[in-house]
Order: structure tokens, then C-alpha cells, then sequence
């Protein structure tokens, strides 16, 4: 990566403990409902980060304390060794934010929009007018580069808004649902931009709700709910917690799903009485097979048996379900 | 790291002049508001001068009487755009993303301040000139005039923070121009229209001690030559005041409050 982009910005190296995102027992309430509820987590520079979890887990609020907007009520986030509180000015000097909303001039052009963040971030007007020129490339937005933005549909919104926060070439990325919204093709633009930056040696916090965009681009996974962290691992590792397949059989009707559900229980099957299914994670072939022969023994033929891969559910389903009790029980 | 007195002041100049660039480039091309607020005044200019005019007694020609108080409803009328215009940043806008950003904490709001005064004077200058058309006649020399559009100058810019903070305080969008339309309404419960004599006891107390009382006074003063008293300096207290107050104010504001706290 050249550096003429850094005249605002400072590289991550000279921090002393290492981590590039450091976050401890963070807290914050709105009012009186308590939203983050002690979360932990630490990023090594360069490295991407997953946050997945429910609607209203509180990945959001994460983002926007970890991007100084929020301020914590109690513990601390680190964002290139900075305080994000008491140093907030430095954090900025590190950091790029995509927000799940976006945050671009809706009266400016896509291009003025990218021009004036430049100027902002001091690259000269000139610089700031090539990095604008570069960044429309990147995101595909040459067509509607100087029409107001105002104009722009939801998804050429979010691809400037991505555009926005790469400007400075920030050295610690925060990207809130950066694909939700996105047509196949824009999403896979997207994720080459974020493959781009991890080449360039770029930290990359980003929260989604799909697990293969999670599988694709992170080196690390760390499920939230409620406010808490329930799973923190690689993705390999969180997939064979959660069963690297998930098989579907279905049943003629209530009565054989019920047997069938019964004797699956040590399994987790999740029942669908509409649809007849029992649904359940695999690890490999021979598992499926086991699963087949134990109702073969009850001489329980299912309908038809089919393997998909894990979705975002099945990592709900077999974490979120199963750690809740422990959560509420071990309230810190 | 080192932040000097010198970087911090530079970075003030320059991030304001993108945003001040910014913020004039929406004016431009918010045209319909920028109709209104040079439309809606002058309307009123007629309004006063030729429907209420005959019946309400000053003792001068009403069209000179009620030509300053107008420039002063032209100014918070402008009032309520600027308080919009941040309120929209706010909340649909891009005020998060220069939260995020090393930018110094004043140059947003300072962007629009400094815009939003120089299409409130240009606006102004608009209504002068309508009024002169409709028979405003004042009196005054180069020195006088100089005096006037410096005291008006004064009182746009502590009007303008006061509603940049208004937009920065309010919920949405909407209630960002309400509340700036409270300025806009000021100046009728003021001797800007009427004489503050003619006013129930408890209304000429708020009249006479409000800011848009002395400024009036002294515009009037300097422009026709009626006796401005001590009108002049409680004016220009008025205005450094709530400046004074106003811009580090909504400098803390800007970094405080965000679309959803
Ligand atoms: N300003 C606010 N005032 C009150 N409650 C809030 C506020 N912002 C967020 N919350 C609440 O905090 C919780 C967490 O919200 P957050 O936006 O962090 O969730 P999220 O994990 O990002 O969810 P999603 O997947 O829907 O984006 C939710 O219950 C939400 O209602
Ligand atoms: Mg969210």
C-alpha cells in the first residue's frame, strides 16, 4: 500500500499490546434496558472479525461505541490501542465506518460526496479527486457518479457509503451489514473490496447475518445475543460445534414425525410440524448414515432425506437455544 | 501525539471551508427554500404596508415604521431552514460519518453557520431593496447604513447558531423548523410592528426585554434617525452573548448527540 493517503491516519504497528480492536466487559443501557451486557473481544491487526447475532443482539450498538459515536456506560474498547472514550481523537485518525444506516450527502453528487471526504481527511484536492475517481471504479458507480445521491438506489447508496469509508485508507475497518440489500453481483463487488483490504493488511470488524459471508471473509467468529458474547471461535471451529451439514428428512405425517423426533432428540432436531420436517445438523456422510439406520432399525422410512449446508439459523439454533439458560443463570 | 493551538485552529480553517463549500452548494440547490425564505417576507412586507397599514397608528409612514421588523422576520424565516438542514444531516444524513472522523468538533456546524448567514444576508438585502420599492425611504448616510448592516450582520449570526442548535437538539425534521419558526415569530411580539405601548402590561415586559426590541430600535435609529438610546449596546450585548453561548454549545452538541441518543 503506497501512503499518500496517510497524512491523517496512523498505522497500527506502534501499539503495545498488539490487538488492534481490544474490547472488556463493555456495557451500555438505553435508559433502563440494558443492551450490551459485558462484551469481550479482541481483533489481532490485520485480521477480520464476524459479529453475528439476532436482531437487536446489539452488534449495531458495538459498532457505533467502538466508531466513537456511543459512549460505553462501563468497561473498555481499545481501537488501535486508543481509548475509544478518552481518546476518541486519535481512534479517529484509525478508523473507517460503513454504518447499517447509511451516512452520505443526499443533495451531493456520489463524486462530491468522495471529494469532499478526501479533502477532509487533507489529501489536496487534486488526490482527493483521484481517490474519488478510483473508489467509483471500485464500487461500479461511474454511471451515477454525478448525480445527487438522493437519486441513487438503496444499493448504489450502500456501495458509496463503502466508497465514503475507504477514502482515507483507514488502517481498522467497521463494517455494519455491508452487504444487506445488495444484488448478487454488488455483494460479490463488495467482497472483493474487503478481500482487498485484508490484502492490504487492513483489521476488518464486520457484522452480517449470513454465515457464508462470514465462512468467506473472516478469520474469526463471535456470536452476541442479548448483549453477550455466546460463541467466540474460527469458523471452521464454530461449524463443527454447530454440525457442518444439516439434514432434512420428511415424514408422512404428524404421527411419524413425532416417533422420529423422539428418537432423534440427542440430536437437536428442530421439528416442523407444517412441513413435516425434522431438521438436524450432520458432521459428515457417515453420520447422515447413521441417523438413516437408526430409523431403518425402527423400520421408520422417511419421505426423502436431503443435505444443505448450515445457515445462520442452525448456529441460532444450536447455540443461542442451548446457551440461554447457562446466560440467564450466570448473570455477571 | 501533539494537537498545538496552531494545527487545531488550521484544521478548524480548512475543514470548515469544505464544509462551509458543502453547505453552500445545498443552499443552491435547495431552491424551493430558498424561495420561500425571500418570498414569505416580502409577502408580508406587502401585507403590513398595504392590508394592515392604514389602521395601525406609528405616527411615521407605516412602510418605514415596519421595514426593519421585516428584515428581521426575514432573517428567522432563514432561521428555520438552517435549524432543518442540520436537523436533516442528523438524522438521514452524513453527521455520523464526520462524528467518525478526525475533523475539528466545530467546523460542521460551523459549515453551516457560515453559509446559512451569508444566504440570510443576501435574502435580506432582497427584502431592502422590495422595501425601498414599496416606498421605504430612509435617511441614512454611508457611515449609518455601514452601522445597520453591521448590527443586523450581528444579530443573523447569533439567530443562525441559535438554530443550528435547534436542529442539533431536535427529534426530527419537523420539529427542528417548528422550533426555529418560534425565532421567526419574535419579532411580532417586539416594537417591530407595533409600538410596545399599545401592548397589555405583561406582553410590553417580554416586548422590552427580548433581543429583537433594541435591534429594531436601533436599525429604525439608524436608518431614519429616531433615537436609539442605549438600544445599540444592549443589542450588540444581546447578540455576543448568545454567541458566546451559542457556539461552544453546539460545537458539544455535535459530538454528544447522534441520530439515535
Ligand atoms: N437509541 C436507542 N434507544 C433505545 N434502544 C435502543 C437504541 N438503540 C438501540 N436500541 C436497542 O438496543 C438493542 C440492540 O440494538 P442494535 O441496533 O445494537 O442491534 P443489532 O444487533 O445491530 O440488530 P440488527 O440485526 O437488527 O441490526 C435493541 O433492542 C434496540 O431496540
Ligand atoms: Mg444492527
Amino acid at each position: 500500500m503506497q501512503t499518500p493517503y496517510a497524512s491523517r491516519t496512523r498505522s497500527t504497528d506502534e501499539v503495545p499490546s498488539g490487538m488492534a480492536i481490544e474490547v472488556h466487559g463493555l456495557t451500555k443501557s438505553f435508559g433502563e434496558v440494558p443492551v450490551l451486557k459485558g462484551i469481550d473481544l479482541e481483533v489481532q491487526p490485520g485480521k477480520v472479525l464476524a459479529l453475528l447475532g439476532p436482531n437487536g443482539a446489539g452488534k449495531t450498538t458495538t459498532v457505533r461505541i467502538l466508531a466513537t459515536l456511543l459512549r460505553p456506560d462501563g468497561g473498555r474498547a481499545l481501537v488501535g490501542g486508543c481509548d475509544v472514550v478518552t481518546q476518541a481523537a486519535q481512534a479517529r485518525r484509525l478508523i473507517g465506518l460503513t454504518g447499517q444506516e447509511t451516512s452520505v450527502d443526499g443533495l451531493l453528487t456520489g463524486r462530491e460526496n468522495l471529494t469532499m471526504l478526501g479533502r477532509l481527511w487533507r489529501l489536496g484536492t487534486r488526490a482527493a479527486e483521484r481517490r474519488a475517481e478510483e473508489l467509483l471504479a471500485l464500487m461500479d458507480l461511474q454511471g451515477a457518479a454525478d448525480r445527487p445521491v438522493r437519486t441513487y438506489s438503496g444499493g448504489m447508496r450502500r456501495r458509496l457509503d463503502l466508497a465514503a469509508s475507504l477514502v482515507a485508507a483507514p488502517a481498522i475497518m467497521f463494517l455494519d451489514e455491508p452487504t444487506t440489500g445488495l444484488d448478487p453481483l454488488a455483494r460479490q463487488k463488495v467482497w472483493d473490496a474487503i478481500g482487498d483490504l485484508m490484502g492490504k493488511g487492513t483489521t476488518v470488524l464486520l457484522t452480517t447475518q449470513y454465515l457464508a459471508e462470514a465462512d468467506l471473509l473472516a478469520d474469526r467468529v463471535v456470536v452476541i445475543d442479548e448483549g453477550r458474547v455466546i460463541v467466540d471461535g474460527s469458523p471452521k471451529s464454530l461449524k463443527r460445534q454447530v454440525g457442518s451439514e444439516r439434514a432434512e428428512l420428511a415424514f408422512r405425517d404428524g404421527h411419524e414425525l413425532s416417533v422420529a423426533a423422539a428418537l432423534l432428540d440427542d440430536n437437536h432436531p428442530v421439528v416442523d410440524r407444517e412441513d413435516l420436517t425434522v431438521g438436524l445438523a450432520i458432521d459428515n456422510p457417515w453420520h447422515l448414515h447413521a441417523i438413516l439406520g437408526r430409523l431403518r432399525h425402527i423400520g421408520l422410512a422417511p419421505l426423502s432425506a436431503t443435505v444443505s449446508q448450515p445457515t445462520l439459523d442452525d448456529v441460532f439454533i444450536a447455540f443461542t437455544e442451548s446457551q440461554r439458560p447457562e446466560a440467564t443463570k450466570g448473570a455477571e | 501525539m501533539t494537537t498545538t493551538t496552531t494545527t487545531r485552529r488550521s484544521s478548524l480553517v480548512t475543514d470548515s471551508r469544505v464544509l462551509i463549500g458543502r453547505s453552500a452548494r445545498h443552499i443552491v440547490r435547495s431552491t424551493d427554500a430558498l424561495l420561500i425564505s425571500f418570498v414569505l417576507p416580502v409577502f408580508q412586507l406587502l401585507l403590513f404596508v398595504y392590508v394592515f397599514g392604514g389602521a395601525i397608528a406609528t405616527g411615521t409612514d407605516y412602510v418605514n415604521y415596519v421595514a426593519p421588523g421585516i428584515i428581521l422576520v426575514a432573517a428567522g424565516f432563514g432561521a428555520a431552514i438552517t435549524a432543518t438542514a442540520v436537523n436533516a444531516d442528523l438524522t438521514e444524513g452524513l453527521m455520523d460519518r464526520l462524528r467518525s472522523m478526525p475533523i475539528h468538533p466545530s467546523a460542521a456546524v460551523t459549515g453551516h453557520v457560515v453559509a446559512s448567514t451569508a444566504r440570510n444576508l443576501v435574502v435580506t438585502a432582497l427584502v431592502v431593496a422590495v422595501a425601498l420599492v414599496v416606498g421605504f425611504r430612509p435617511t441614512a448616510g454611508a457611515w449609518e447604513w455601514v452601522a445597520a448592516i453591521g448590527v443586523l450582520s450581528l444579530f443573523v449570526l447569533a439567530i443562525t447558531w441559535i438554530s443550528v442548535i435547534m436542529g442539533l437538539v431536535a427529534k426530527s425534521v419537523e420539529a427542528a423548523s417548528g422550533f426555529a419558526f418560534f425565532i421567526a415569530l419574535l419579532p411580532f411580539v417586539s416594537g417591530a410592528f407595533v409600538p410596545t405601548e399599545t401592548m397589555p402590561d405583561a406582553l410590553r415586559v417580554v416586548a422590552e426585554n427580548q433581543p429583537v426590541t433594541p435591534i429594531v430600535e436601533t436599525a429604525r435609529g439608524l436608518l431614519l434617525g429616531t433615537p436609539i438610546g442605549n438600544s445599540a449596546w444592549v443589542s450588540i450585548a444581546w447578540c455576543v452573548g448568545i454567541l458566546a453561548v451559542a457556539a461552544p454549545t453546539a460545537a458539544m452538541l455535535f459530538r454528544r448527540r447522534t441520530r439515535d441518543a
